[in-house]
This record gives C-alpha cells, sequence and structure tokens, in this order.
C-alpha cells in the first residue's frame, strides 16, 4: 500500500500499523465499551459493502443526523472508501432547513441515530427526490415501521458481508482508487446572512490544516478525546476524524448530550476543542455553583481566584510576578485551582482550543488562571476549520494566534483578512457565483473578518468586516468586542449591541435563564415565567448595573446608552442566531426595528411583536411592551464592588 | 399526539388476566361492584372513569394490596385472588403509584436495583461475602438495571437521589423500578398524572415502547382522554363501582351511557381516529 492520502487509506494504516489500539470509546449501558481501530475498519468496510451492495457508487452523498456514535462515524468512513461524500447535518435543524440541506446536497442514503431523527426525515420524504435508503442505529421504537426504503445497520452489514463474498477485495481496491482531491465532506455553514452553503472540501483540505496542527502542537498517538459537539460542525469533523486518523489517538463519545459534564471528568480529556459558547457556559454553570457554596467556601474561592488572574495578568504584561504572589499561587493550586480543573474534566488536559467566534478576553483569561491552557485558534469553514493557532508562550486573548505553516495571510486594503492555504475549499456546492465572490482574483479567500498582523507576527481579528461600525460623530467601535464585554457578566445570555451611524451605542439584551433564575431565588423575586422575570424592573436594575460595569471597561464614546432586556433567548428556530450561536445580527436588526427606532427616538416604552417558533415547527406571534432602560454613561460606575482578593492585595501593597 | 407502528397482533382468545365478578367494600361504601374484566397478552388496556369510580380499588385487588370480598382474579392459569402482593409480584405482576412512591433517599439506580430484588437468589450470607453466585447475580442485576437506565433515557441521572427530582423525572424512575421486576403484566395508576403535555407525550412514548420491545401487557389508568384514546387496544369504564362499558376506544367515544357519565352530557367529543 502506497503512503496514505485519503482518510480511508489512512483508517486501513492504522488498522494495519496500531490495529490494536482503541480507536473509539463510547459509554453505553454505563460502561465504556472501546472499539479497536482493526474494529474501526471492518464495521465501515461491512457498511461499505452494504451501501455498494445498495447501488452506493462514487460521488453519492451520505448525511448522518444524531450525536457522536460510533455507528455514525463509521458510515461516514464507508462512504468515503467508495469515494462518496460525507455530509453530516445538525441533528436539531428544523424540519424546513433539515429538508433543505438534504436535497440540496442530493442525499442518496440517510443514517439515522434512533427513531425520533428517522421520523423527521420520513417527514420530508416527499420533498427529497434523491433519497432513497435511510439507515437507523438505535431500533427502538422502529420494530413494526416496515417501509422498503429503512433499514437498520446491522441488516446493512449484513447484506453487505454476503456482497463482500461475491465481490472479494471490492472496498479495499476502492480505497486503493480515491485521490486525495477527492471531495470527502460537505459541510453545510449555518451562514450568519442567508441560506446554508455547501462547502466542498477534498480530503486533501481536511488533512494538511490537521497535519500542520498536530506537527505544530505536538499532538500524540496517547491523546485522548471527547468528541461532543455536533458532527456537523467543521471542528467535529477536522479533531475527530481528520486529525484521529492522521494519529490515531482515542476519540470518546459521550453518553448522551447530558452527561457531557460527568463523561468529562471520568474520562480526562488531554485535548479539546469547543467554541466560546461552551466556555462560557462552563464558566457561568461554575459561578451559579459557586454561588450556591458557603460563605466561607466562597471567599476562598474569590481570592484565590483574584490571585490567579492577577498573576495572569502580570505574565501578560511580560513583568516579574512578586514572590507573595507565587506563593498564594502555590497554596491555590492545592486547594482551589486543581480541584476546580478536576470538577471541569481538564484536569488531565494537555491543551485545549476555543474557535468558530472570539471568545470574551475575561473568560479567556479566567480559564487561563486557573492553569487550563486554553488557546485561541482561527479558522473558516472553507478553510477546513482552521488557519491559525497560537504558539505556547504566545497565548494572548486578543490575538488568534500564528497563522500554521504553508499558508499564508494577508489584509486587503479594506482591512479583510485574506488566507491562502492548501485548506481552501473547493467551492460551494452548486454555486460557483458565491465561489467566486469569496475568493480573490488570486485565489486567496476573503474571511469576512476584519483584522491585522501585528509586529510579533500574530493574526488578530478585530470583527466581522461588514460589522465594524462608525457611530454619528465619526467614533468606530467593533459591536463584537462590546457584546463579548457584557457577555461576561454571568446574568447576560446574549447581546446584540447596535450604533451605526448612530448617536450613540446601545444593546439588547438577553438574560441567562439559569443564572438570572437563581438571582431572582436569592432575592425572594416572585415571577411566573421566564417572559415574566425578563420584564421586572429588578432585572432591569440588575442589567443596568452589569451594563455599567462593562461600560467601565470601554472607551467614552463607545459605552452603552440605552438597552432593552428581551423577553425571551435568542433562538436558531427563530433564526436570530446560528446553529453554532452566532448572532445573525442584520436579521436581529430587522426583527426588532422597533426597539432600535425606540432607543434612538428616546421612547420609554416599546410594543414589540416578534415571532417564535415552537420545537414542531409552529409560529406564534408574541405581542409584549418592554421598557427600555438608561444608563447613566458618563457617571463612574456604582456598586462595582473590588472582588474581595483585590481589596485584599491593595491593603498589602499600602 | 401521533404515535405510528401497528403493534405486534394479539392472539383474540389469549387473556392473560381475568377478573370475574369482583366486588370490595369499604364499610358502608362499595368501591368495586361485580366487575368482570378480561386482558389479552401483550394489549395495552386502560381503565378510565370519574374520581372515586373504582378504578385504584381493581388495581390494587389485582396486585394483592386488597383482598377482594368476592370474585376470582385469575392471572396465567393460576388463581391469585387470596395470594399476598410479593407472591403476585414474584408471578411477574409489577406496578406504579399514583403517588409516586420511591424511596427518597436512595438513588436512582439503588430505586431499580431493589425492584431487581425480587428475582434475587443469593442469601444474606453469601450477598454479605459477596462470593460466587451473588457477585455474579449482582453483576448481571446491574445490567439490566442499565438496560433500563438506558431505555428510559436515565443515564444522566444514575447517582442523583430521587428525592431532588422534578416530579416527571420521579414518574420515569417509579417505571424503571416497576420494570426492573422483568413484568409480564405492569399496572400503571395514573402515569401521566400532573405532568405537563411533554412529559406526557414522553411517557406515552415509553408506555409504548415497552409493550413492543418486551411485549408487556400494560393496564392504564388515565385521566388525559387523548392519551387514553391514542395508545389503547381496548377500554373499560367504570362509574361509581360498576362497569358501564368496554370496548375499542372508537366504541367508547361513541357509547352514550360513557359519554353522560364521564365526559359530561353535551359534550359528545367529536370522532377521533384511535
Amino acid at each position: 500500500m502506497s503512503e496514505a492520502r485519503t482518510l480511508p487509506q489512512l483508517l486501513r494504516r492504522n488498522a494495519e500499523t496500531i490495529a490494536d489500539r482503541t480507536a473509539l470509546r463510547e459509554k453505553d449501558l454505563g460502561i465504556w465499551q472501546p472499539y479497536s481501530w482493526r474494529q474501526y475498519w471492518e464495521e465501515a468496510r461491512d457498511f461499505a459493502l452494504g451501501l455498494a451492495a445498495a447501488g452506493f457508487a462514487r460521488g453519492d452523498k451520505l448525511s448522518v443526523i444524531g450525536e457522536n456514535r460510533p455507528r455514525l462515524y463509521f458510515a461516514q468512513l464507508a462512504a468515503q472508501c467508495l469515494g462518496g461524500i460525507a455530509v453530516p447535518v445538525y441533528q436539531d435543524a428544523i424540519a424546513s432547513e433539515l429538508a433543505y440541506v438534504l436535497d440540496h446536497a442530493e442525499t442518496s442514503v440517510v443514517i439515522a441515530e434512533n427513531q425520533e431523527q428517522v421520523d423527521k426525515v420520513l417527514s420530508l420524504q416527499s420533498r427529497l427526490p434523491h433519497l432513497k435508503l435511510i439507515v437507523y442505529d438505535d431500533p427502538r421504537g422502529l420494530n413494526n415501521y416496515d417501509l422498503p426504503l429503512l433499514k437498520s445497520f446491522e441488516a446493512m452489514q449484513t447484506a453487505g458481508r454476503a456482497f463482500g463474498t461475491a465481490h472479494p477485495g471490492y472496498v479495499e481496491t476502492a480505497v486503493e482508487a480515491g485521490s486525495e482531491d477527492d471531495l470527502a465532506l460537505f459541510s453545510y455553514t449555518s451562514g450568519t446572512t442567508s441560506r446554508p452553503k455547501g462547502v466542498m472540501l477534498s480530503h486533501a483540505n481536511l488533512l494538511i490544516p490537521a497535519a500542520a496542527l498536530a506537527a505544530g502542537e505536538g499532538i500524540r498517538l496517547r491523546e485522548e478525546h471527547l468528541a461532543y459537539l455536533p458532527m456537523a460542525w467543521i471542528g467535529t469533523s477536522l479533531v475527530s476524524i481528520a486529525l484521529h486518523m492522521q494519529i490515531g489517538f482515542t476519540c470518546n463519545f459521550p453518553e448522551k448530550p447530558e452527561t457531557v459534564q460527568r463523561d468529562l471528568r471520568e474520562l480526562g480529556p488531554t485535548i479539546g476543542l469547543a467554541p466560546p459558547r461552551f466556555w462560557e457556559n462552563t464558566l457561568t454553570e461554575g459561578m451559579v455553583q459557586a454561588a450556591d457554596a458557603s460563605p466561607l467556601k466562597r471567599r476562598i474561592f474569590e481570592f484565590f481566584r483574584g490571585v490567579a488572574e492577577r498573576v495572569e495578568q502580570t505574565k501578560a504584561e511580560d513583568k516579574p510576578v512578586p514572590l507573595h504572589l507565587r506563593l498564594l499561587r502555590l497554596v491555590g493550586e492545592a486547594i482551589v485551582y486543581a480541584p476546580i480543573r478536576d470538577r471541569l474534566g481538564w484536569r488531565r488536559a494537555r491543551v485545549v482550543y476555543t474557535g468558530g467566534a472570539p471568545l470574551g478576553a475575561d473568560v479567556f483569561r479566567f480559564f487561563r488562571a486557573f492553569g487550563i491552557n486554553l488557546k485561541q485558534v482561527y479558522g473558516a469553514t472553507e478553510l477546513s476549520g482552521l488557519c491559525s493557532v497560537q504558539a505556547d508562550g504566545e497565548v494572548d486573548p486578543d490575538t488568534v494566534g500564528r497563522i500554521l505553516d504553508g499558508m499564508e495571510v494577508r489584509i486587503a486594503e479594506d482591512g479583510e483578512v485574506l488566507v491562502r492555504s492548501a485548506g481552501i475549499f473547493q467551492g460551494y456546492y452548486k454555486q460557483p457565483e458565491a465561489t467566486q465572490e469569496s475568493l480573490t482574483e488570486d485565489g486567496w479567500l476573503k474571511t469576512g473578518d476584519a483584522g491585522f498582523v501585528d509586529r510579533r507576527g500574530q493574526l488578530t481579528i478585530i470583527d466581522r468586516a461588514r460589522d465594524v461600525g462608525k457611530l454619528a460623530d465619526g467614533t468606530s467601535f467593533a459591536p463584537q468586542f462590546i457584546e463579548n464585554k457584557l457577555k461576561f457578566s454571568p446574568y447576560v445570555g446574549e447581546a446584540v449591541v447596535f450604533g451605526d451611524a448612530r448617536p450613540f451605542v446601545s444593546a439588547i439584551v438577553a438574560i441567562d435563564p439559569t443564572t438570572v433564575g437563581k438571582w431572582a431565588e436569592r432575592q425572594r423575586l416572585a415571577y411566573t415565567s421566564f417572559q415574566d422575570l425578563c420584564t421586572r424592573p429588578e432585572v432591569r436594575d440588575l442589567v443596568r448595573d452589569e451594563i455599567r460595569k462593562c461600560n467601565a471597561m470601554l472607551p467614552e464614546a463607545t459605552r452603552i446608552h440605552r438597552f432593552l432586556v428581551l423577553n425571551k433567548e435568542f433562538d436558531a428556530d427563530d433564526d436570530e442566531i446560528t446553529r453554532t450561536r452566532k448572532i445573525r445580527r442584520r436579521f436581529v436588526a430587522d426583527k426588532y426595528a422597533v426597539a432600535i427606532d425606540g432607543f434612538y427616538g428616546g421612547a420609554g416604552d416599546i410594543e414589540l411583536s416578534a415571532e417564535i417558533t415552537y420545537e414542531d415547527g409552529r409560529k406564534v406571534i408574541l405581542h409584549s411592551t418592554l421598557a427600555i432602560g438608561d444608563v447613566d454613561a458618563t457617571a463612574p460606575p456604582p456598586g462595582i464592588r473590588l472582588p474581595l482578593a483585590e481589596a485584599a492585595l491593595a491593603a498589602e501593597t499600602r | 399526539m401521533a404515535i405510528g407502528g401497528a403493534r405486534p397482533a394479539t392472539a383474540p382468545d389469549d387473556v392473560q388476566l381475568s377478573v370475574t365478578g369482583v366486588s370490595k367494600r369499604f364499610g358502608g361504601v362499595r368501591a368495586v361492584e361485580e366487575v368482570s374484566i378480561a386482558v389479552r397478552r401483550g394489549a395495552v388496556a386502560s381503565i378510565i372513569g370519574p374520581n372515586g369510580a373504582g378504578k385504584t380499588s381493581l388495581l390494587n385487588m389485582i396486585s394483592g394490596f386488597y383482598r377482594p370480598d368476592s370474585g376470582t382474579i385469575v392471572f396465567e392459569g393460576r388463581d391469585t385472588t387470596h395470594l399476598r402482593p410479593a407472591e403476585i409480584a414474584a408471578m411477574g405482576i409489577a406496578r406504579t403509584f399514583q403517588n409516586i412512591a420511591l424511596f427518597s433517599g436512595m438513588t436512582v439506580l439503588d430505586n431499580i436495583m431493589l425492584g431487581r430484588h425480587v428475582r434475587m437468589k443469593a442469601g444474606v450470607l453469601s450477598s454479605f461475602i459477596y462470593w460466587g453466585l451473588a457477585q455474579k447475580e449482582e453483576v448481571a442485576h446491574r445490567a439490566r438495571a442499565e438496560e433500563l437506565i438506558d431505555f428510559l433515557e436515565l443515564q444522566d441521572l444514575r447517582k442523583q437521589q430521587t428525592s431532588a427530582l422534578a416530579y416527571g423525572l420521579r414518574k420515569r424512575v417509579e417505571l424503571a423500578r416497576a420494570l426492573a421486576l422483568d413484568p409480564k403484566l405492569l399496572l400503571l395508576d395514573e402515569p401521566m398524572g400532573g405532568m405537563n403535555q411533554e412529559e406526557k407525550e414522553d411517557m406515552a412514548r415509553y408506555i409504548l415502547d415497552v409493550n413492543e420491545q418486551w411485549g408487556t401487557t400494560i393496564i392504564l389508568i388515565e385521566h388525559d382522554m387523548a392519551v387514553v384514546m391514542d395508545i389503547s387496544d381496548h377500554v373499560t369504564v367504570l362509574d361509581r363501582g360498576r362497569k358501564i362499558a368496554e370496548g375499542t376506544p372508537a366504541e367508547i367515544q361513541r357509547n352514550p351511557a360513557v359519554i353522560e357519565a364521564y365526559l359530561g352530557v353535551g359534550h359528545a367529543p367529536g370522532e377521533r381516529a384511535a
């Protein structure tokens, strides 16, 4: 066998060279069940034979819908063995989105995790002319479905083995015939602006950035990884497939989404990748738990948190850390930092990454301060997910690190970041105009992000290029920057900031139901529903205080003057946010135009009619009257208590 | 609530449980009077009726909690009328209660393992030493408990104390514990009482899945008519201790006596496909 250059070729290589090492591990019936590389290959091969027996051929597309499950991975690799293309889709997508992607990709085979997903696909059958076969993993509830296009995973493999006896070496030959330039994956971008686009990626596209990451970061065979993010996210394909095949480490799957935190802790992964949302949530949950702890524990936690953040800050400024701080940090390591790392599940983590969207500097610093080697990566689906990573010792919350080996970055005249690399996609499926628009004439990808490369060669992203705005007086401001500051407050779930061509900055805030709920409990504030809670004047005051704290960290010109507490969360089903939790700013601006008019028209109350979508797809219009809050942006922020530790340290230095 | 899939057909004459002319009085109150029902193996049979109609009393007699004043109960060819609850449980009849009856200081897993107690054979001493049979048995029972945890999607709650769980979840744990008995007949007393719509749909789904996966016969007391009509093969209507009607859900919905007694006059429901 020649050098392995495609995903299936790598799988075969692993099945020979590290056959008995654990490739995948899934928690099933309470026990971690391992699959060796040999088993991975055999399962994928048998399924590929089943697909071949069913007429699946080169260039055909296969979609998986479900949580991370070994069989969904076997199926994707099986399709690629035959020269087919994997098109993973978001399992929580509502019917119309799912129908759009499956139809647009011309998927002929769907692998559904369970009855719920089977039902969803069956309900769309009339809109999917290319669909020939639905294969299910979990048979529960499906025994009496008797439909010709519905087959169990086992039945496919059984049929496959029969086919294999008649056609010896069928899959092996197909794998050998594969080329690194074959298409391997269509990753549908969630699209903050328009309908999802199918990003076509070849084997080389996926493998080259993965190889660059592995080399630059020293990813080893011994790593343990927990794959708990949607299979449709490009980061999952990058780490749990491309990097996984290349290095041969162990990829683990949680028992179910609700058990991720516990599974993380049991497993102690050594590497990890998650979007900012995950880190923000982890921090918020941690804060909720800390708030529930006894006053003594809370004070100890707050004190050492202050110590850690101060050490981190001093290091970031390249100043020597004073001895007493170093000693305190050692004590903190023993009684606070290590136990907290253990609780979060990152006790053994060598390196974890955040990517997909910017992470607030404060959240970033928090994790680093507690000894978790969190680093930023930057990429785009069109770049197979990755083009830059922060090197150890160069970690800085404001940059996204150095461009990977073999890739180039350039800043366009208007400030847009352009990238050239072997990871650049093969185009959007069936959208040549869009493809053309996304590339410069000499083949650089327009990332759509505004940024610059600093003296050290670190790439810094400011915001989405088209979002960077100017206030009426010409002061430029980056909405995302302000939003991330706001989101550092545990009470703020999501925030959208406006101000382009306006006299001042204003914000729509969606509160975090968990933390604000807890807060209300502590305040003995009675409320009937989340909507009711959102409209409480007390909650408005709470948010106002949080905005003041945020304002204190902002230049005076870009401080938030007016705000609205929304009476719902931003929801992907309402198109306000993408499935990867990026705010669709323009859509939100249109939808809540009344609120924005209110901000700048000086209104006190606004009448809001917002359409909301239930889980089953029903839409209703929600009418409500909401009060706009004002913030005195010039006054010094009251109510900012110096965190305990800082107060103590201030006293010490005096 | 469209719950698809035809269930396995049951042989019309394969009666698993037959209750013949049972009556129960409490002092001067005639809780159940001369009620007879026959439940086929693998069926989902519902008992409906207004409050105080005698539904729970009937269930209590089947499970041996009450002893009928007259009449007979035959389960799988054996007269169980005068057996004790533990003996009836050992024959494969499990139940859940209207007011959740879990061990609140114990974890979800322990509650389910407790449900397997009736199936455990090792004695006190060998269990204590945890050797040989006792160990093998414990492992096998734990495996079964894990299957049920998987089936009812309780993985994230294994080690949680049941007292800390939301109401709907406690109902689900109670179902798991009843299933831990590997019952042939499962008696469910208002499994959806106090639940919201989503929890009800989940519970209906679980009940149908239990019935389909293991062929367990189900007798269900439930007030939510939509659920009853949706998932039952057979419905029996009680009113003031007497059986006033029985039949398929469609027949029951058309029955004027039922409409009067239960659904209220002038409140005839529209025809529903069941």
